[in-house]
């Protein structure tokens, strides 16, 4: 099987304005087959939005990816030229931004900004590319195509943003989406509504795909591997459910947790604190030798502030890094 | 549809504010027209006094203001002392002259600073844009005066372009080329020296608004689907700094105007700048008022303009109405 | 006894003008009713759009109620005059959402919570800085943090400064609107713990304003579901939840995405 997309070993950091470096990806490495959904994992101070625009080399002016390679269909994109990458970018591997209400040019209707993203990659004549422009729009909204196409993002609602979003993401046809924090800003109808959207795009249109979020819960029923991310750092990796059902990483399983359940047995009347990981991710920005949780790990050995554990296959599907798995 | 008949009303009440401030001022002003003649011991005081009835000057302040306005509406604008004639086809000609450098120098100034702003915008911060951030604050410490001076020395110098005036004393007998060409030459340096003190303030805006909106989070977005970088720059980056360039427009008109006066009368160009000077000197008080008018009305036709292109480039302006 | 917090028949209407250009009355809130014992927590869901914002500003009095009563601590704060509002509105404080939008960017996190403090006037500054350092004790953030900008915080940090701000006046009623909603998963559940722990040592009211069910479940006493302006469902939290009655919050339900739905068909767009 071919294989979309393999990152090896991505290293990137963030350099400031005094001169000092901040790495964001310390050697992130995992694969993608075709028509595939990977979640990754991921909380602030994880790197995920690093690794989204990482993948498609749109890093801001200060971020350098030190070492590593990204193959997309068998091309290193982090070796492409620029040119390369335009036409990579949107044709073949697109990104779905966060926050709708800012991913979209305010003075510029929706249609307009669907029709100019196909400008850019096919050279078919303006009218049948403005056929197409509809035809994809009316895939994600069946009934009020035309109104949205006429639309200025303002006057559209969350769940509407989003999709145009999508609408410019998929209009040529890419064979990898990845979308950061696609819902994010949304209500939980709306959010229910557009991770449908994915489930049909990926049926229909065989899309693989990388979602990226923080909320776990979003991935159940929805991602078919789980790749949890912290400190720039892979945790774990494996098949959703046992991720989701068996965490192995005491980050993963310290994160489930953590999390409320909708219903609780407050039979007692008293309302109990959840668990909670102590402390917060800037621990995992200071250069350390040792595992980058282990200031929080609730189950630290002495092994883990020493050296820094490794990959660690626990079956063919599964990967985990911590020393108590070995590593 | 509201919107423009609100901005027309405001363009006429300021119109109608400007002339009475013109007309107040100048009358309040000590001395009049004939305080020269007044002095004269050759004119004896009765035609004095004569002259000063014949031309009102001897009524009360509104009602001078009224038979003014009601000339007005009847096409005149008043007399002037000093030229002898009406006013109105003396300001037209002028006036003319006036808009013939204003809005050439509004249009290469903007030509040069658009696609100056845009690249400096694209290297913020590396050494070319920080060179032409020199640049610009040396133009703009130079005083307009010294630029309009210094072009002067320099075309006395090297006796290629005319050093004054609009035409050459020849200029009707040339044929309708040679006419444009002359033309041209006389006006290459007045231009210049409007262009060059406009300059500095219309690149460092663009500038700004351009490097802003690249770091906008849609730009990256686009990026991110492959949008070539020259649209990238014009459709999208253009389009979505034209908010505070659109208002720099209009401002930049209400520059170049005031600026136009100085340059004008430093080149000699016969424009409303040198009769402004001349008739406010020698209390033309009619001549005043009617410059002063057609400066306001220059001024705020540009910002008219202004309003107008904002209205057409920024769709929140135009559904602000909630139209959903 | 008066309820802490009763809320009665609350109708706050907006006029607009809609796409054919005339006029339109629309009503964030359409008769609103509820009550609030002391101490506890009152959930308040419902979709965006449901009114539950407004619901937010017109009882920390941010906005002026069209009609209907709001009784605080025995006094209805709608029929008052500005000048006793005033007195009234320090003991109910909102939190927001975003942080980064309700915090001054360019303050220091010691001016930010020295501004309560030097408007209300009545304290001494030497006064005014031991309350600042015991309310970033109070909710976690450590004295060395007072020279930072907001900008320099995490989200929870930010979100932590925000509830010091709002304790500095010590209210008796915090509406906190959907103040979670923006943070991580694992700085959710160390906000909401914090929050646990004020309720139990400061005796705060709280009125919860969210869209997630499954924090409303784990912290609120009772829950108020709203749609449209109105409520339709209240009751203990747990007996809404388990026991819905109406449509709406069946979907509310249906919509809350949870580890356990790994089992669910997949979702039709």
């Amino acid at each position: 099987m071919v294989l979309i997309l393999e990152v090896q070993d991505l290293h990137v950091s963030y350099s400031s304005s005094g001169g000092a470096s901040y790495p964001a990806l310390a050697g992130v490495s995992f694969q993608l087959m075709p028509n595939e959904i990977l979640g990754v994992l991921g909380e602030s101070g994880s790197g995920k939005s690093t690794l989204a625009t990482s993948l498609l080399k749109l890093l801001p002016s200060n971020g350098n990816i030190s070492k590593g390679s990204v193959f997309f269909e068998g091309k290193d994109l982090l070796r492409a030229s620029a040119g390369e990458l335009e036409q990579i970018r949107g044709k073949r591997l697109s990104l779905v931004y966060q926050e709708p209400s800012v991913a979209l040019h305010p003075a510029i209707r929706a249609g307009e900004q669907v029709f100019q993203v196909l400008a850019a990659h096919e050279s078919a004549g303006k009218s049948s590319l403005r056929k197409k422009t509809r035809q994809v729009l009316a895939s994600l909204f069946p009934e009020e195509a035309d109104r949205i196409s006429n639309s200025y993002p303002h006057q559209l609602s969350g769940g509407q943003r989003q999709r145009v979003l999508i609408a410019q993401a998929i209009a040529c046809g890419p064979s990898l989406l990845i979308a950061d924090e696609p819902t994010a800003s949304l209500d939980p109808t709306t959010q229910r509504e557009i991770l449908g959207v994915f489930h049909t795009l990926r049926d229909e249109l065989g899309l693989a795909m990388i979602f990226i979020t923080h909320n776990p819960a979003l991935l159940a029923g929805f991602a078919d591997r789980i790749l949890v991310l912290y400190g720039g750092r892979v945790a774990e990796l494996g098949p959703a459910r046992t991720v989701l059902s068996s965490p192995k990483h005491p980050y993963t399983r310290a994160l489930f947790q953590s999390m409320p359940q909708i219903f609780e047995d407050n039979s007692n009347g008293r309302k109990t604190k959840l668990p909670v990981i102590a402390g917060d991710f800037s621990a995992a920005l200071v250069p350390r030798e040792g595992c980058v949780f282990e200031p929080r790990c609730p189950e630290r050995m002495e092994e883990c502030r020493q050296r820094e554990p490794t990959l660690v296959n626990l079956s063919e599907s599964d990967t985990v890094s911590c020393f108590k798995y070995g590593g | 549809m509201p919107f423009f008949f609100r901005r027309l009303s405001h363009a006429f009440f300021l119109l109608v504010g400007v002339s009475v401030l013109a007309f107040l001022f100048t009358t309040l002003a000590p001395g009049n027209y004939f305080d020269e003649m007044r002095l004269n011991p050759q004119i004896a005081p009765e035609t004095v006094a004569a002259l000063r009835a014949q031309y009102q000057l001897d009524r009360p302040l509104p009602v001078r203001y009224a038979s003014w306005l009601n000339s007005l509406l009847h096409g005149q604008m008043g007399f002037s002392f000093a030229y002898n004639s009406p006013v109105a086809p003396l300001l037209f000609l002028r006036a003319r002259n006036t808009l013939l450098l204003t809005i050439t120098a509004t249009l290469i100034a903007w030509g040069i600073a658009l696609p100056l702003g845009v690249w400096s915008a694209e290297r913020f911060g590396r050494l070319p844009d920080r060179l032409l951030s020199w640049a610009t604050a040396a133009l703009l410490v130079i005083p307009d005066l010294a630029l309009a001076l210094g072009l002067l020395v320099f075309a006395v110098r090297t006796d290629r372009f005319p050093s004054g005036g609009m035409t050459s004393l020849d200029f009707e007998s040339l044929p309708a080329v040679g006419k444009l060409r002359d033309l041209a030459l006389h006006m290459t340096l007045p231009v210049a020296a409007l262009v060059l003190s406009a300059l500095p303030l219309l690149i460092r805006h663009v500038r700004a608004a351009v490097a802003e909106v690249l770091n906008a989070p849609f730009m990256l977005a686009a990026r991110g689907h492959g949008i070539p970088r020259r649209t990238l720059l014009y459709r999208y980056a253009l389009r979505a700094a034209a908010n505070p360039l659109i208002s720099l427009f209009g401002f930049s008109i209400g520059a170049l105007l005031s600026g136009s006066l100085l340059v004008e009368v430093v080149m000699s160009w016969p424009g409303l700048g040198p009769l402004l000077l001349e008739s406010i000197l020698s209390r033309d008080l009619y001549v005043v008022i009617g410059g002063v008018l057609f400066s306001t009305l220059f001024l705020v036709s540009g910002n008219f303009v202004a309003d107008i292109l904002l209205y057409w480039a920024d769709p929140r302006i135009r559904t602000e109405s909630g139209a959903r | 006894m008066q309820p802490f917090l009763k809320v009665e028949k609350l109708v706050k209407g907006y006029e607009r003008k809609n796409v054919a250009g005339t006029r339109e009355k629309l009503f964030a809130l359409d008769g609103v009713s509820f009550a609030v014992a002391q101490g506890t927590t009152l959930a308040v869901v419902g979709e965006s759009g449901s009114g539950k914002t407004t619901l937010g500003f017109c009882i920390s009095c941010l906005e002026i109620p069209t009609s209907g009563n709001i009784w605080f601590e025995g006094r209805d704060i709608v029929a008052l005059a500005e000048a006793e509002r005033r007195q009234v509105r320090p003991r109910i404080q909102l939190i927001f959402q975003d942080p980064s939008n309700s915090l001054n960017p360019r303050w220091s996190v010691q001016e930010i919570l020295l501004e309560p403090l030097t408007l209300q006037g009545n304290l001494e500054r030497e006064e005014t800085q031991q309350r600042a350092a015991t309310l970033m004790a109070q909710v976690g953030l450590s004295s060395d943090m007072f020279q930072r900008l907001p900008a320099q915080l995490s989200g929870g940090q930010r979100q932590r400064l925000a509830i010091a701000r709002a304790l500095a006046l010590e209210p008796k009623l915090l509406i906190l609107d959907e103040v979670l909603s923006a943070l991580d998963c694992s700085v959710q559940a160390q906000i909401a713990n914090l929050l646990m722990e004020l309720q139990r040592t400061l005796g705060m009211t709280y009125l919860f304003i969210t869209h997630d069910l499954a924090m409303a479940a784990h912290l609120a006493d009772e829950m108020v579901v709203m749609n449209r302006g109105r409520v339709v469902e209240q009751g203990p939290a747990q007996k809404v939840l388990r026991h819905p009655t109406e449509e709406i919050t069946k979907q509310l339900l249906a919509a809350v995405p949870s580890l356990d739905s790994a089992a669910l068909p997949p979702l039709e767009s």
